[in-house]
């Protein structure tokens, strides 16, 4: 057996976006020993590429918001698909967790009393997004990445040693969770850099591990969202949950070919930015659906209205939810009135003046600049739907992150699901990092805790296993190239599994991606282990397999149209579905899906709606719990 | 548009390496680095390369570029003649790994030297005020994408190893003067740069800011304005005496 | 030796960096910029050094060269001293040389003349990413570079002989009779020269600092802050201003010298 590096912590967080990030402060903050292992570089995670802002009721632009009504967009924005218990939390703590990044050395742009600005964005009644710019990921992950250079700098005060009680395993990938029993007892992986394999022994694992977008052909995600939180905790008897549920962005990038899917921040549409069809139409307003009809302008004039007094007037439709306008995008291309490279024309420079741009969305300036050759200020963009994130997630306790069906270990990001139902709002995934990494940081402290000394271990056996499973790829001669897999499954989840679905092409995806095993079973990669990049593809191909396989499944048995699963052949969002989650499984070596009813939201909580929005989601004995509801 | 380009890419690792030739397609709009990917998909599977968000905000795709530092993936080819050679290594300043990896520790071990933000303890979470005009000097520099391109270029660690024990460098600069800049930061950060920082050994000559990808104005809005704060404590009698007296007058 | 140096530097040999032998691998022409600033540079080193001892032709009614103003030796010519002849008659040498120090200073230490100069000459780098030919390196931080840091004294003495250069371009509104009112291109000359001299100091760093830069809160100040983003301005355009500015000087010394001389006619204007 090769030689093993072998460490062992309190706590092993795998991750270090915002949700890892903050949960790795909590256990620190706890006294625990606790690692951070991420693919990428410390500071690199996805959430640096977070733009928009961080959703959070504190009030300082319209004093009328409070998490009440943030817990309420954000049910809407997910069909009342969402565990209520999530969203509720979410939208109590999220505040709190905003506020705690400026006394860690956040700079967020500010009103004139000095407070945290808001913007306006899609499915938000009233300016939540905490921003700097459009560079608020970046803001949210130096922030976070600074808190633990300075936990760091009072252990190096303390003990002598700066990583004592917090260290950070940069480049390093967890190829599995090891077990001892049912119970969580380790990590294990390799280093990128040395090609070196590592064992991380823990009594308590937190997954961060992000999202699964490099599944897709066309996504805003890097190379990191291959999925692999989502599939090691499958692989380890973890249960996913939501995996239909996957969001295209409606405005990513579509010109020039290298850049397709690089995302188009929502905030150019809040900021006012219009959209228009090849006709120079604002084809919006033909897709406003009936369950919104209320709450959107029905005239441009309207629309126009409303970014200077909202309060009399109602948004335009391009602030509709994500899924809303991805949709309308697509059936306006598909009617032949798109761009001349397939998307929609996207307009800020019509309603801004370029030195407002410039300031407001530097970063998009920027980006159309050195990437397209375009100047928004004076242009119009091309933009076409993206695969952005993914709702469905690793299935959680709602309070602690604990991971149901594997003791010890943990879940909190893209990585968990539930929280954002059948689709995210805008600037709910920031805020989802902070408030639930915090929780299943201290999920993870409080469960080493109740241990007191009972710790699991870590067998030979096992780390023979998962060794010889992380280098066949380089052990196997004369197979196939991992580059020309990964495009053919892209290729595959983008036209049978992509943004609208029918039973046929589920069917004919799920037999393709059952031809994908064989192929990744004879993988061959050239060259050492040393930062082989061909290798980290081969072991990361897995993962995205994994994934595909369950949000396939999922998307077949779903026969409804809600948020991020659009079914051409059951068009309709049907109330006896919404009752439902689907929930997948990994058992001797399969995929299965079955049925888990939705908890029910607590009577207080159904009290924040009105009757009537209830109805159009919700079966009537539903509705019979509402206050109003009793002799209706 | 389908052209065939020529690259020059540095393949080896700490112990040995040398310049290969490759020709290898490019396509209408391409980048560097989707050429690199090009070439990492067909002809070198084990090319070490990194990059994460293939759009300008992660800072990962630090190479050089004909001789000059910079994001290979907010290179665009189109910058290139058709018959240029297009040479790309890895970055000069820092120990290699692999082709076009760094070992970028080094800078990881200057953000640690930095002492962290230091708020009013008075004030709890929600209260902090601060205006826009007060915050936006600070927000320049977190900009700061962490490419370590400036670093790299910075000749006063290019070209002298020996230099980098005592000199943190245009990025942990920027760092410094976001932090004596921040409206509510409590730490005086003027003498550290100097003293502990080696804000003196910067020569001024403004490599950093020519190849900041995020446009920092890392010289004259960070460097010289330390600079000049470093003289206010250090080297003007004058204002070292004003500031006696009027702390004096304070009591 | 030299040579020895150059393939010495740390950029090539390294341990554990990566092994390539080129001192640098750019394809642009990086060395025109520097090759063009020490041509600027050392023309107007000799043009000046030659002016500073020639001790002569610095004066001619009602323009005095702003090499020589203020002239504070007895030897000065009649009507060239502003500020009286302090320095009496024991300075024998050009008067020019009494007051040069603090131009000279102001530029040497200016910092946008400082990477000019350690690219150029001093090849410090000579250009980014291309390695210096120097074994070791210490910055500013020790003498003679550290005086580097007097240079707001420059610049409040700057802004003394901005004045004074000021008051010459007013008295250019006399006519070579001295009678005031008038206005020959000479008078124009001496104009340009001190409003390129301001625009140099007020967009010198240590003027942005000093009104407003070394400020926590900008908020606390809004006349100094309002200051401020006006020097910021004009600060971007600082290098442009000194190479405008130290050409201009040369340009009116030589236009004095070339009135004085007789060489051109100073045309009058009214
Ligand atoms: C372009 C873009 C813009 C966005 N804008 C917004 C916005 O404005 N507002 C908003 O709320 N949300 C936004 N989102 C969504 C949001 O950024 C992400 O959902 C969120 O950042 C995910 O954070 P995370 O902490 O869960 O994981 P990530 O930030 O994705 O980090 C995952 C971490 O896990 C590590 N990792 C993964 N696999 C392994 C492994 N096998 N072993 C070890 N480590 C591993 C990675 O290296 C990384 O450190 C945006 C997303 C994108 C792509
Ligand atoms: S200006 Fe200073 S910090 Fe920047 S590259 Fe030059 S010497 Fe280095
Ligand atoms: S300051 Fe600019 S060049 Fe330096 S690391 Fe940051 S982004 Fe890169
Ligand atoms: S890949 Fe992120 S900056 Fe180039
Ligand atoms: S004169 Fe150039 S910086 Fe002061």
């Amino acid at each position: 057996m090769t030689e093993i590096e072998r460490h062992s912590f309190d706590v092993v967080v795998i991750g270090a976006g915002g949700a890892g990030l903050r949960a790795a402060v909590e256990a620190r903050a706890a006294g625990l020993r606790t690692a951070i292992i991420c693919k990428s570089l410390f500071g690199k995670a996805h959430t640096v590429m977070a733009e928009g802002g961080i959703a959070a009721a504190m009030g300082n632009v319209n004093s009328k918001d409070n998490w009440q009504v943030h817990f309420r967009d954000t049910m809407r924005g997910g069909k009342f698909l969402n565990n209520f218990r999530m969203a509720e939390l979410h939208a109590k703590e999220a505040p709190d967790r905003v506020w705690e990044l400026e006394t860690w050395g956040a700079l967020f742009d500010r009103t004139k009393e000095g407070k945290i600005s808001q913007r306006n964005f899609g499915g938000h009644e009233y300016p939540r997004l905490a921003h700097v710019g459009d560079r608020t990921g970046l803001e949210l992950i130096r922030t976070m990445q600074q808190a633990i250079v300075s936990l760091q700098q009072k252990d190096a005060v303390e003990f002598g040693d700066a990583e004592a009680r917090i260290k950070v395993f940069a480049e390093t990938t967890i190829t599995e969770i090891i077990k001892d029993g049912d119970r969580a007892a380790g990590a294990f992986g390799y280093i990128r850099e040395t090609g070196n394999l590592i064992l991380f022994e823990a009594p308590a694992i937190v997954i961060a591990a992000g999202g699964i977008g490099k599944s897709f052909k066309v996504t805003s995600n890097s190379w990191e969202g291959t999925g692999d939180g989502h599939a090691l905790a499958l692989k380890a008897g973890g249960k996913l949950v939501d995996m239909e549920f996957v969001q295209f962005h409606p405005t990513g990038m579509v010109w020039p070919p290298s850049v397709r899917g690089i995302l188009v921040t929502e905030s150019v549409r809040g900021d006012g930015g219009v959209l228009r069809n090849s006709e120079g139409r604002r084809f919006m307003f033909d897709y406003i659906p009936e369950v919104f009809k209320e709450k959107y302008a029905q005239s441009e004039e309207e629309g126009d209205r409303w970014y200077a007094d909202p309060d009399n007037n109602r948004r335009p439709p391009e602030l509709l939810p994500r899924d809303e306008v991805a949709r309308a995008i697509n059936s306006e291309v598909k009617a032949g009135r798109g761009s001349p490279h397939g998307g929609v024309f996207l307009d800020v420079s019509t309603r801004l003046a370029p030195d407002v741009i410039k300031k407001k969305l530097p970063s998009m300036w920027h980006q159309f600049k050195e990437l397209a050759d375009v100047d928004i200020t004076t242009q119009a963009m091309e933009v076409g739907p993206t695969c952005h994130y993914v709702m469905g997630g690793i299935l959680v306790d709602p309070d602690t992150g604990a991971a149901s069906g594997v003791p010890g270990l943990f879940a909190a990001g893209e990585s968990a699901g539930g929280m954002h139902g059948s689709n995210r709002l805008g600037g709910n995934s920031l805020s989802d990092l902070l408030v639930f990494g915090r929780r299943a940081g201290a999920g993870a402290v409080a469960y080493f805790q109740s241990l007191s000394g009972n710790t699991p271990k870590v067998s030979d056996a096992s780390i023979t296993k998962a060794s010889d499973h992380a280098l066949a790829p380089l052990r196997n001669p004369g197979g196939e190239n991992p580059y020309t897999i990964q495009a053919d499954l892209q290729q595959v989840t983008n036209d049978l599994v992509g943004i609208i679905r029918t039973k046929s092409e589920l069917e004919e995806s799920l037999s393709k991606l059952k031809g994908f095993r064989a192929r990744l079973a004879n993988i061959t990669c050239p060259g050492g282990s040393a930062f082989n990049s061909g290798w980290h593809l081969a072991l990361d191909l897995e993962n995205m397999l994994l994934v595909s396989d369950c949000i396939a499944h999922a998307a077949l048995i779903r026969e409804e149209s809600r948020g991020g699963h659009t079914r051409e052949d059951f068009p309709k969002m049907s109330a006896e579905w919404r009752k439902f989650n689907l929930v997948s499984h990994f058992t001797n070596g399969e995929v299965a899906v079955e049925k888990l009813a939705l908890p029910e939201m607590r009577d207080e909580l159904l009290n924040l709606f009105d009757i009537e929005e209830l109805g159009k989601y919700m079966t009537p004995e539903e509705l019979t719990r509402h206050s109003k509801g009793a002799n209706a | 548009m389908t052209r065939t380009a020529k690259f020059r890419v540095w393949r080896g690792d700490a112990s040995d390496g040398a310049l290969k030739d490759y020709n290898i397609e490019v396509n209408e709009g391409e980048v560097v680095l989707d050429v690199i990917h090009r070439l990492q998909a067909t002809q070198t599977p084990d090319l070490a390369v990194r990059w994460n968000c293939k759009a300008g905000k992660c800072g990962s795709c630090s190479a050089e570029i004909n001789g000059r530092p910079r994001l290979m993936c907010m290179t665009r080819m189109n910058t290139f003649t058709d018959e240029e050679t297009i040479t790309v290594t890895p970055l000069r300043a820092f120990p290699v790994i692999r082709d076009l990896v760094t070992n970028v520790s080094f800078n990881y071990k200057k953000a640690l030297e930095i002492p962290a933000f230091a708020g009013p303890a008075h004030l709890k979470p929600g209260e902090y005020r601060m205006e826009q005009i007060d915050v936006e000097r600070s927000q320049e520099f977190r900009k700061c994408i962490e490419c370590f391109l400036c670093q790299d270029t910075c000749h006063v660690i290019r070209d002298h190893e020996e230099n980098k024990e005592a000199f943190a460098g245009p990025r942990f600069f920027i760092r410094l003067a976001e932090l004596d800049m921040h409206p509510l930061d409590t730490l005086d950060r003027k003498r550290a740069a100097q003293e502990d920082h080696g804000l003196g050994m910067c020569n001024i000559t403004k490599c950093c800011t020519e190849v900041c990808p995020e446009h920092i104005k890392i010289t004259d809005n960070a460097i010289i304005p330390m600079k000049e704060r470093v003289v206010d404590v250090k080297y003007d009698p004058v204002r070292w005496l004003g500031s006696k007296i009027r702390r004096r007058e304070g009591l | 030796m030299r040579a020895m140096g150059i393939l010495m530097s740390g950029t090539m040999t390294t341990p554990g960096r990566a092994k390539i032998a080129a001192r640098h691998l750019r394809t642009d022409k990086w060395w025109v910029q520097p090759l063009i600033t020490v041509a600027v540079l050392v023309s107007f080193i000799i043009y000046s050094t030659w002016r500073a001892f020639e001790n002569a032709h610095y004066f001619v009614e009602p323009y005095v060269s702003p090499f020589y103003s203020p002239c504070l030796a007895t030897s000065c010519v009649e009507g060239s001293s502003d500020l009286g002849q302090p320095f009496g008659s024991w300075w024998t040498f050009s008067p020019s040389l009494i007051i040069l120090l603090f131009p000279l200073g102001f530029r040497m230490t200016c910092y946008y003349y400082r990477k000019a100069y350690y690219r150029a000459f001093w090849q410090s780098p000579p250009a980014c990413a291309v390695a210096e030919p120097h074994k070791t390196y210490t910055g500013e931080t020790r003498q003679p570079l550290i005086l580097q840091n007097a240079h707001r004294w420059f610049f409040y003495a700057g802004l003394i002989f901005n004045v004074i250069l000021t008051y010459d371009a007013i008295l250019a509104f006399k006519n070579s009779e001295g009678e005031w009112g008038h206005m020959q291109v000479g008078t124009l000359v001496l104009l340009a020269n001190a409003t390129f001299l301001w625009l140099y100091s007020l967009s010198c760093h240590t003027c942005r600092h000093t009104v407003g830069g070394r400020l926590k809160h900008f908020s606390k100040h809004p006349v100094r802050y309002k200051l401020w983003t006006k020097i910021s301005e004009l600060n971007h355009h600082h290098p442009k201003f000194a190479w405008i500015s130290l050409i201009g000087v040369a340009l009116a010394d030589f236009y004095v010298r070339s009135v004085s001389t007789g060489f051109i006619t100073d045309l009058q204007i009214f």
